[in-house]
């Protein structure tokens, strides 16, 4: 997993709340066997007509050439329903690295956690602010101070993570590392529990 | 629980896991890249069930990448020595459906699967919850998880169910009361008389459905419906182990004083018979109600969001939709696919015939539900209805395999989620019970059980 300290960037605006997996990747694209490759098909439906990527709908937000930048900011309640990781794959491959929302779905969550995709959590309030900037304003994201800013204005605000997850990011360790570590006391655990 | 990590999650130890072909290829590739087998692999349990066709499943699967995935699940559970129920396989089906019908989900356990629709064993009184697959990956290297400790609600629905509104209907009132997100964050408990007074399946269905609130997992304290489900069942514990067992067994309840985060009480009374309108499972209405007129909502991003589900689902504000007209009814999917859930269907159409105006597919969870259907002559009922009876799997819950609802088309779906393009690209689909869809396939339009039922 990729490290993550501070990320400074532009941001891609999807107001839209409720955003479920099924949205950011489609079942059918779910076939494949690694981890790779999945950022062509994100937003598929929301992004072509008739699945076809000659006819893109000019109104996305991911077509529109003056919106781009490695953070996507989105409606409460992001991520919700299936548990496919492939939806983190999916952003993290299209260019990613931090998801802004006032809400998230606990699986989603993780998964992003998970692959060096950091869910910034916000208040409504602010999430509201971050929408009403134009394409070309800039957020710096600082996972040592938990703190994102928005450039031009100066105005900031603290996020919440977990101490332990804050530390895997930061040095891009995963927790197979750690539950390896932790061998012999899983073993003594087992024993005691037939 | 192994331990906890000072200021940081608890280490979980994971009594089952279940894998299915899509959510595994990855995980296993990732224990192999680091050289570790898999920890505990006579704990994990796999099926295919996502990417499977429903008919022909004798043949080779014709989809090529779907092939591939399930082939993969062969060769990876060939090498790592898991058990896999397969295509083929007397025990293959919906791995949701089948964990409990071979008693390999009990009481107490810690359950996982790379699958949302994991709550569902906590019927049983276990701790089950989807994971990513990085988090399978995690349980195949070491039997365990990183879990920080959930807030906690219970919801207890107390009093006698209507005639007509059955477990689905329970579920899906709870959804529209709380919304799609209003349980996430939390562990659910289920309780009251009304639960109480459920089968083990209808309990299935409901702690199914958690996750569609947010939940990481629903649960229900065991009981003596419980344990008279699990006697006898392939892997469930028998004589001495099982006297064992049941001691354990019945320690499992929330004690008398337990503080909840949140607690719901909600009269059963006052559930009807549930149909939703719109792209997530929290926009459920009576299905004699009116669908919400978006102006009146006062929360701005709640009225947007109504705003654009009426617009993919094509429907008018403030209009019912008993009568409207669909032309798919999907009875199927780990939510109701159970024998009980195909009963209550039988018990709806026999002797009737479906609408010329709809498609009707009717796809068992397992073959052992299959089975059953046969045994008890449900499949004539169904076939002289003009049902197609299709094979075990997710079928068109998901718009994976080639069980697929068209753009356009409406369908009154036993299953989950009415997500956009869910059910295959630009379908629209309106969930609800077994019951809703078996007398709306008769009719063709959305229509309330109970009419049917007066009429007959």
């Amino acid at each position: 997993m990729k490290a993550f300290t501070v990320l400074q960037s532009t941001f891609v605006p999807l107001p839209a709340e409720n955003i479920d997996t099924d949205q950011i990747i489609p079942a059918r694209f779910l076939k494949a066997t690694t981890r790779e490759g999945f950022g062509k098909n994100l937003f598929r439906d929301w992004r072509y007509y008739n699945n076809d990527e000659a006819q893109p709908k000019p109104d996305f937000v991911l077509n529109q050439p003056q919106y781009h930048g490695e953070i996507l900011v989105a409606g409460k309640n992001f991520g919700c329903g299936s548990s496919r990781e492939h939806a983190a794959w999916s952003l993290l491959d299209y260019g990613f690295r931090a998801v802004v929302s006032s809400f998230f779905a606990d699986i989603f969550k993780n998964n992003a956690l998970n692959n060096g995709v950091l869910p910034v959590q916000v208040s409504d309030d602010f999430l509201d602010r971050l929408f009403a900037l134009d394409s070309e304003a800039t957020l710096t994201i600082d996972l040592r101070e938990q703190q994102i800013t928005i450039d031009a204005t100066g105005q900031s605000k603290k996020f919440e993570i977990n101490e332990y997850k804050k530390t895997c990011m930061l040095n891009g360790y995963d927790d197979i590392d750690y539950l390896l570590s932790i061998r012999t006391d899983i073993e003594a655990y087992e024993r005691v529990h037939e | 629980m192994v331990k906890t990590i000072p200021n940081g999650p608890a280490v979980l130890y994971i009594d089952r896991h279940f894998i299915h072909e899509v959510t595994s290829p990855q995980a296993f590739k990732g224990i192999e890249n680091r050289g570790v087998p898999v920890f505990r692999p006579q704990q994990v349990v796999a099926t295919a069930d996502h990417n499977v066709p429903t008919a022909n499943q004798h043949l080779p699967i014709r989809d090529e990448l779907s092939r591939m995935q399930v082939n993969k699940l062969i060769e990876n559970c060939k090498n790592h020595h898991i058990e896999l129920y397969g295509l083929g396989h007397p025990f293959q089906g919906i791995v949701h459906v089948i964990g409990p019908e071979l008693g390999i989900t009990q009481p107490g356990m810690t359950i996982v699967c790379g699958d949302s629709h994991t709550s569902t064993h906590g019927a049983f009184g276990t701790i089950a919850f989807g994971i990513g697959t990085s988090e399978v990956e995690m349980v195949f290297a070491s039997q365990c998880l990183l879990q920080s400790k959930p807030r906690q609600m219970r919801i207890s629905i107390n009093g006698k169910l209507n005639p007509g509104v059955v477990s689905k209907d329970i579920i899906l009132y709870i959804i529209s009361r709380i919304s799609a997100s209003g349980a996430t964050g939390y562990f659910v408990e289920y309780a009251g008389s009304a639960i109480r007074d459920l089968s083990m399946e209808a309990r299935m269905t409901i702690c199914n459905m958690s996750i569609e609130m947010g939940a990481r997992g629903g649960m229900i304290a065991p009981d003596d419906t419980t344990f008279e489900y699990m006697k006898g069942r392939l892997f469930a514990p028998s004589h001495e182990q099982w006297d064992r067992k049941m001691k354990e067994w019945k320690e499992l309840y929330s004690d008398g004083d337990a503080q909840f985060d949140v607690e719901i009480d909600i009269d059963a009374a006052e559930i009807e018979p549930m149909i939703t309108y719109g792209t997530n499972p929290g926009l459920g209405i009576p299905v004699r109600g009116s669908i919400p007129v978006a102006e009146s909502i006062p929360d701005e991003g709640e009225r947007k969001n109504i705003i654009k589900a009426l617009e993919y689902m094509g429907l008018q504000p403030g209009r019912p939709l008993l009568g409207m007209p669909v032309q798919h009814i999907f009875i199927g999917s780990c939510t109701n696919s159970r024998i009980e859930d195909l009963r209550m269907v039988a018990g709806i159409v026999k002797g009737r015939r479906k609408s010329d105006h709809v498609e009707v597919m009717i796809v068992p969870g397992s073959q052992q539900v299959a089975d059953q259907v046969k045994k008890e002559g449900l499949d004539k009922i169904f076939e002289a209805a003009g049902f197609e009876i299709r094979q075990p799997g997710c079928s068109a819950c998901l718009g994976m395999n080639e069980d697929k609802i068209p753009a356009g088309a409406y369908c009154i779906s036993t299953s989950n989620r009415n997500f956009e393009g869910r059910q295959g690209a630009g379908a629209r689909t309106l969930l609800a019970s077994p019951l809703t869809a078996a007398a709306s396939a008769i009719t063709g339009v959305v229509t309330d059980v109970r009419e049917l039922t007066a009429i007959s």
